[in-house]
């Protein structure tokens, strides 16, 4: 209930006479009494929250993109500094924020509905006020959807973009046809023995060893084979990246022929001119992202700045120097020409097309399973 | 107060500023870890506080955390050996150099003022295939196409070599600048040969600083994590790589204070074993 409505009823109560003049004027008197006494120390505390945000994200050309097209616009529009911090990913994060002081970090760009499945499980969650955030409504009602089944209604993260695990490969080595013909399988090829990658997330590579075996990533059956086929991917593998900067490094270097990769940053290869191939095999590994907001953050500048990264002017600007596609509804709004044309972009906004994680089965399984990869790739 | 309780009591009044920050940053929190160890990682990735017993019977007894103990120290070990071979000559060198001692010095140092991590990955870009090492063979025609050098248990040697051997020299150094160079001089007068005055006088009045520098080379290499981690391959791994993986990727911080734990027993023994039979003063030393 807020303060207006409050003093209305005190109001209807005293004008019927439920409650005596005194009464009333007492009341009225302790709540002004009460606003002046907090009113310097509220003022101290909303103008340091809302003097600086902390956003926290995955680096590289993702961070560039959001400094250019959305912090510095919006520091420019309203004069909330957006400090911007870097993360190698969501599991080294999280021990972050696990061991911060509420507020200390306070929006994420977290990868998929698995990660906000697990921030909600632990308590990192807030209630967004929606009506502050009006873009909202030009997203993919799908992305939000997924999210909502999590937390039981109310958002505690807004969609952002979406994209692909897909399987990169050197033109010069391999050829489409055979990455084509191959599919998944193309990263336990022999032939190309200590020129494979992978990267190093037990969850990309339980899925493609599911890919590998024929299995449906979620809901497998024989996992057994699904290790065999890690382990096969193990011994031939040169490295397992661990950044979206040395996914790159790696192919443009040439130190490795052909790996999985995010759609994103292989479409930042291929600009950069880097004739690396790029294919989703079938029941590729599609993800999304969000903006979350942690609990202790101050909402409502977080909720400012979630409706101005979702505008589309920002968020197409982002998208265009990310590479993957917004969570904006392609049939509410004009994506303009370059959108399109990125890897997992889906023009009828319904994303039936991308097979993504579903969070309960994986987080079902997370401990056993992430404990079962670091002895597999130790050579167990 | 007597004399004697107050001169008694003035070390531990000036050593007490010390005494609370060891206290505060070290002792307590290690004892929040020993604290940790026995708990439990919920389902979704949370802790259960209690008195459990289970994250040290998997480390003692599960062979996965042996053999990767066991690796790990067999990686500090040969780190330590070719620090040894390669850290003595040098830290000879400087100290018997005549004027430009300073310099050789200021050289040695120099490396610590560039991030170990920036230095680690620099190899990425020396042993790469499009590295400098690459290109250069390939431009003098040694070889046809490129080596693959990278991603490997040697290159993670290599890169703790890198990082060790400055350790280890400036211990040596310390160690033989002590040493009488009269001695040697006397032993050649006696008739022995400089390498026989050098084996059987200046080597052993300086083991106790190749000592010092091994034990330091060997602690450092045994508890880290950054170079396995950008120059290992999917199977190199060392132990701290592990208390990384239960920490961070596995959210089992309970696990990983037993496996830190674990890793500073056995490290803490060596020390100890050092400590008895050649004494921690040398080490101080070459620190110093």
């Amino acid at each position: 209930m807020d303060n207006t409505t409050r003093y209305q009823r005190l109001l209807e109560r005293f004008q019927n006479g439920d409650i005596e003049r005194r009464n009333f004027l007492g009341l009225i008197g302790a709540a002004g009494l009460a606003y002046g006494v907090q009113t310097p120390f509220a003022k101290y505390a909303a103008a340091q929250s809302v003097s600086e945000v902390r956003f926290d994200g995955w680096g590289g050309i993702v961070s560039e993109a959001f400094r250019e097209y959305a912090f510095d616009p919006f520091t420019a529009a309203t004069g909330i500094n957006v400090v911007d911090g870097t993360f190698g990913g969501g599991d080294e994060y999280l021990a972050r924020v696990r061991t911060s002081q509420p507020g200390e970090y306070n929006i994420a760009h977290l990868s998929g509905v698995f990660d906000y499945a697990r921030y909600h499980n632990l308590g990192l969650s807030v209630e967004l006020n929606e009506a502050n955030i009006p873009n909202l409504d030009l997203c993919i009602p799908a992305l939000s959807d997924a999210f909502r089944s999590i937390s039981g209604g109310p958002l505690s993260a807004v969609p952002y973009d979406y994209g692909t695990t897909g399987i990169a490969y050197n033109r010069a080595y391999i050829s489409d046809e055979e990455a084509q013909a191959q599919g998944a399988r193309l990263l336990i090829n022999e032939a190309y023995s200590g020129k494979i990658g992978g990267w190093a997330d037990w969850r990309t590579r339980i899925w493609y060893g599911a890919l590998q075996t024929d299995q449906d990533p979620n809901n497998i059956q024989d996992m057994e084979a699904v290790w065999d086929a890690v382990r096969q991917h193990r011994d031939l593998a040169l490295r397992y990246w661990t950044s979206g900067a040395e996914l790159m490094s790696l192919l443009a270097e040439e130190e490795i022929y052909v790996t999985e990769g995010w759609s994103g940053r292989i479409y930042a290869l291929q600009e950069q001119g880097h004739d690396i191939g790029y294919i989703d095999p079938p029941n590729g590994f599609g993800w999304q992202e969000c903006l979350f907001v942690l609990a202790g953050s101050p909402l409502e500048a977080c909720e400012e700045l979630l409706n101005f990264m979702l505008a589309p002017e920002t968020s197409i600007a982002v998208a265009e120097g990310q590479n993957y596609p917004p969570a904006l509804d392609p049939t509410q709004v004009d994506l303009g020409d370059k959108i399109p044309t990125l890897p997992a972009f889906d023009p009828t906004g319904t994303l039936s097309g991308l097979t993504f994680a579903v969070p309960d089965y994986w987080n079902g399984n997370e401990q056993e399973w992430s404990e079962t990869f670091s002895r597999v790739q130790r050579g167990y | 107060m007597s004399i004697e309780a107050r001169e008694a009591r003035q070390p531990w009044i000036l050593l007490s500023p010390s005494l609370a920050v060891i206290t505060l940053l070290l002792i307590v929190p290690v004892l929040f870890i020993v604290v940790y160890s026995f708990w439990l990682r919920t389902s979704v990735g949370d802790v259960q506080p209690g008195f459990f017993l289970d994250n040290w019977q998997d480390a003692l007894t599960d062979r996965f955390f042996r053999d990767i103990l066991l690796n790990t120290l067999k990686i500090a070990a040969i780190t330590t050996v070719v620090c040894a071979l390669m850290g003595y000559p040098a830290a000879y060198f400087i100290a018997r150099a005549k004027g430009n001692k300073a310099l050789l010095l200021l050289l040695l140092m120099l490396p610590f003022w560039i991030s170990y991590i920036i230095r680690t990955m620099s190899w990425i870009y020396i042993l790469g295939t499009s590295g400098a090492l690459n290109t250069a063979m390939e431009w003098l025609g040694i070889i046809n196409e490129p080596i693959q050098m990278l991603y490997n248990e040697t290159t993670v040697i290599l890169g703790l070599v890198h990082f060790l051997l400055p350790f280890m020299v400036l211990n040596v150094y310390v160690s033989l600048e002590g040493v009488d160079t009269t001695l040697e001089d006397a032993a050649g007068s006696l008739g022995a040969t400089k390498w026989q005055s050098f084996l059987q006088v200046t080597l052993p009045l300086s083991l106790p600083g190749l000592a010092a520098g091994g034990l330091l080379c060997f602690v450092l290499g045994a508890g880290t994590y950054i170079t396995p981690a950008v120059l290992g391959g999917p199977r190199d791994a060392m132990f701290a790589n592990l208390v990384f993986e239960a920490i961070i990727t596995q959210l089992n911080w309970p696990m990983g204070a037993a496996l830190s734990l674990l890793l500073l027993a056995v490290l803490g023994v060596l020390v100890m074993v050092y400590n008895h039979f050649l004494g921690l003063g040398q080490l101080m030393k070459g620190l110093g």
